[in-house]
């Protein structure tokens, strides 16, 4: 096959890559510039977005005798994941990018490019794996569970999973790692990237304020309404968030607060004891499904978060599919609107929906 | 599978047979062409049989060439030189006139000198072809010639391949007393370059068929002008750094032969690249030719292909085994519009959507044919792919 391999300038996508060689693909090495200048982004080796990114992407690219090319998709970056996170700080969610990023950049607008020049799959270095099922490609949880990726993986439908290709799938990080020692990958003992790779700093609360402006408002205590202290803009608060409220967070009684909602509306933040956060119904919007809606209740699991454990639930499609309901088997805490909840039949990635709202019998 | 199809002479010219023979002489013999003793001084006459076969080639005294680690520095070292040297002489030259269409090599320490320096620069406009309005520049000259520190124009553009008027710019220069500084990275080999015409003159090596880190600035004596590289003073002080007496005389035989071929070898590239423009124009839908069609560069042919992303072009290019260029080099490998393109009036999504083929002395008629096997397929599925949005 032609493959298009998208190198970061990491070792995951430098291993995931060489796997491709290794299997007798024609391999060309793609590095995204995602930045509208590459230095306004993180800087330093981390995340995908710097000179330095890109100059160990072609490193590897060399190493491996594979053409390499820059493309520049900033500008849909900006529009696609960037305006559209901080598009959802200001309604008070907490969005994802890596799965919006995973949607519309990876693959949809390389991917679509891609195969228009006529390659046949995109290959990265996610931790997830693609099996071949009865009904066809399925998306299943990687090997490693400490570095599996299905849930940023969890927006993708059959069509992108049929030009998506996951070498990585089926090894664990330590062995990727020293497989791209033993290759003479120089990026093998790059740091993991963390945090979000449009952020500098990794402060995301100053970042928001930049962009969204400051919108002072009060910090309420959701079960008294007594008003606790004062912020400067609700959306750099998160559901379940503890640290950062700058109200001596124990109550009197020594009891931690948390952020139990965010009203942007009226620029209000609620904390309240943790029992608050707990919730046993999750509804979520704009469901992405891998292959075939679903028609019949699952009991299945969902995951909540990036790194969240799963959780046992029901789950079932209602208003004629354009919402989705779980009913967990047991609490989960700290739902955030605006997170995705990836929906899993065991292993497999059945699909993944928006949380719009949370609730507790 | 077959050679790579080199359609990217204006990039990088493969080495000549008398370069290498002369290159690789040198590389073996041991001498500092600056020490008193005689491995220092065969090295010098090395160096010295070469100053003045550039020399003689570009029309000027072996004394008026100061060698340089090629046409960035010496585009460099004449444009920060000229300006810091002929302000501190006189603070009231603090204009800069440049073509709009500059290599980085110029344009970048233009822009520099303005950001940082306090130069007022000007930009010349070109027209629609990329040749500089010789009018406008007339006009800016006319109006307080004594305010200008130097006038740069190249000589012939390395993305379109448009030649300027060079001997009308430098009779207008002259004229009004101002220094005039040409890049001539691209034109020297190709036509006839007689540095005495101007004032300063930058050439590179690797270009001509010569090595690469190496190359030349012709300055005129008697121009005072600020180093960038203190040290040594090896040539003339203007430029410190021990001389690379191979290089050097791998870079003048280089010259030397491009110059005893050059009329009957531009003569047949030229024959070829218009061969490569009517069959492409004529065979494939939506193409334009840029730059001027009478006043070129013998090898360059730069096409704007509808409705393609010419990174795309580029990629299934390499992949058939066709190498070219966007004609504009960037950071990061992330293509912009090119300053030239813009500068002619070309709509950007155009701009983005060109290619520079460009031929030069190892070039065949087949390497016209194989360009020609291999791009209706590829501009079918560019166009399908789309431009870049």
């Amino acid at each position: 096959m032609r493959v298009v391999a998208a190198l970061s300038g990491g070792v995951d996508s430098a291993v995931a890559a060489a796997r491709a060689v290794d299997a007798g693909h024609d391999v060309t090495g793609i590095h995204l510039a995602l930045a509208r200048s590459p230095q306004s982004h993180r800087t330093g080796a981390r995340g995908c977005c710097t000179l330095e990114d890109a100059r160990d992407a072609r490193r590897v690219a060399d190493i491996l005798g594979i053409p390499f090319y820059v493309w520049d998709l900033s500008e849909r970056f900006a529009e696609d994941v960037i305006d559209d996170f901080i598009e959802e700080y200001a309604a008070g969610r907490t969005p994802n990018p890596c799965l919006r990023c995973n949607e519309k950049i990876k693959f949809t607008a390389v991917l679509d490019r891609s195969l228009a020049l006529g390659f046949d799959a995109v290959a990265t270095g996610h931790y997830a794996r693609i099996v071949d099922g009865a009904a066809g490609r399925e998306l299943h949880r990687a090997v490693d569970p400490a570095k599996d990726q299905s849930y940023v993986l969890g927006v993708l439908d059959r069509e992108q999973l049929a030009g998506a290709m996951f070498p990585l799938g089926d090894s664990l990080k330590t062995e990727v790692r020293a497989e791209a020692a033993r290759r003479g990958l120089l990026v093998a003992d790059k740091p993991d990237s963390h945090d979000i790779c449009f952020v500098p700093e990794g402060d995301t609360g100053a970042w928001l304020r930049d962009r969204i402006g400051a919108a002072p408002g009060d910090i309420v205590d959701a079960e008294s309404g007594e008003t606790l202290g004062h912020h400067d803009g609700a959306f750099a608060f998160t559901v379940g968030q503890r640290r950062g409220l700058g109200i001596g967070t124990p109550t009197p009684e020594g009891a931690r607060r948390y952020v139990v909602g965010v009203d942007t509306g009226t620029s209000t933040v609620m904390v309240g004891p943790p029992v608050l956060l707990e919730v046993d119904t999750v509804v979520g919007d704009r469901p992405r499904w891998c292959g075939r809606a679903l028609d019949v209740p699952l009991e299945g699991q969902v995951q909540l978060r990036a790194h969240g454990d799963p959780v046992a639930a029901v789950v079932e499609v209602v208003d004629g599919g354009s919402q989705v309901v779980a009913h967990l088997r047991e609490r989960a805490r700290g739902v955030a609107p605006g997170q995705a909840m990836v929906v899993y039949d065991g292993t497999r990635v059945v699909g993944s929906v928006t949380i719009t709202r949370s609730t507790r019998a | 599978m077959l050679d790579a199809v080199y359609l990217d002479h204006a990039a990088t010219s493969p080495m000549r047979a008398e370069a290498v023979a002369a290159m690789t002489a040198e590389l073996t013999a041991v001498g500092n062409p600056s020490s008193l003793h005689t491995s220092g001084r065969r090295a010098r006459r090395v160096v010295e049989e070469s100053r003045e076969s550039i020399a003689s080639v570009l029309g000027v005294s072996a004394g008026d060439v100061v060698f340089t680690s090629g046409g960035t520095e010496a585009d460099n070292l004449a444009v920060k030189g000229l300006y810091r040297a002929r302000r501190a002489a006189d603070p009231r030259r603090t204009r800069i006139l440049a073509s709009a269409v500059e290599h980085h090599a110029v344009l970048d320490p233009v822009e520099h000198l303005g950001a940082t320096e306090g130069a007022d620069v000007h930009w010349l406009e070109v027209d629609e072809v990329g040749r500089l309005r010789v009018d406008l520049l007339e006009k800016q000259l006319a109006s307080d010639p004594e305010s200008i520190a130097l006038v740069t124009v190249m000589w012939a553009n390395n993305e379109v391949g448009t030649t300027q008027p060079m001997a009308e710019i430098a009779a207008l220069c002259a004229e009004h007393g101002v220094p005039l500084h040409s890049d001539a990275v691209q034109a020297l080999g190709q036509l006839d370059v007689d540095a005495s015409t101007v004032d300063s003159l930058a050439v590179s090596g690797h270009k001509v068929g010569g090595p690469h880190g190496v190359g030349a600035l012709v300055l005129r004596r008697g121009l005072a002008l600020e180093p960038l590289l203190h040290g040594g003073g090896q040539e003339r002080d203007v430029r410190s750094g021990t001389l690379d007496a191979p290089a050097i005389a791998g870079f003048a035989a280089a010259v030397l032969a491009s110059d005893a071929d050059r009329v009957e070898r531009t003569a047949y590239v030229r024959a070829l690249r218009d061969d490569l423009v009517a069959r492409v124009t004529s065979e494939i839908d939506g193409v334009t030719r840029n730059g001027d069609p009478v006043d070129n560069l013998p090898g360059i042919a730069h096409l704007s292909f509808d409705g393609c992303a010419g990174d795309a072009l580029l990629l299934l290019l390499d992949a058939a085994g066709i190498e070219c260029s966007r004609g504009s080099a960037c950071s990061a490998g992330v293509p912009r519009p090119s300053h030239v393109l813009l500068a002619m009036g070309m709509d950007p999504v155009v701009a983005m959507s060109s290619l520079r083929f460009s031929l030069g002395h190892t070039s065949q008629p087949s390497d016209v044919d194989r360009l020609l096997d291999a791009l209706p397929g590829v501009v079918a599925r560019a166009r399908r792919a789309g431009p870049v949005r």
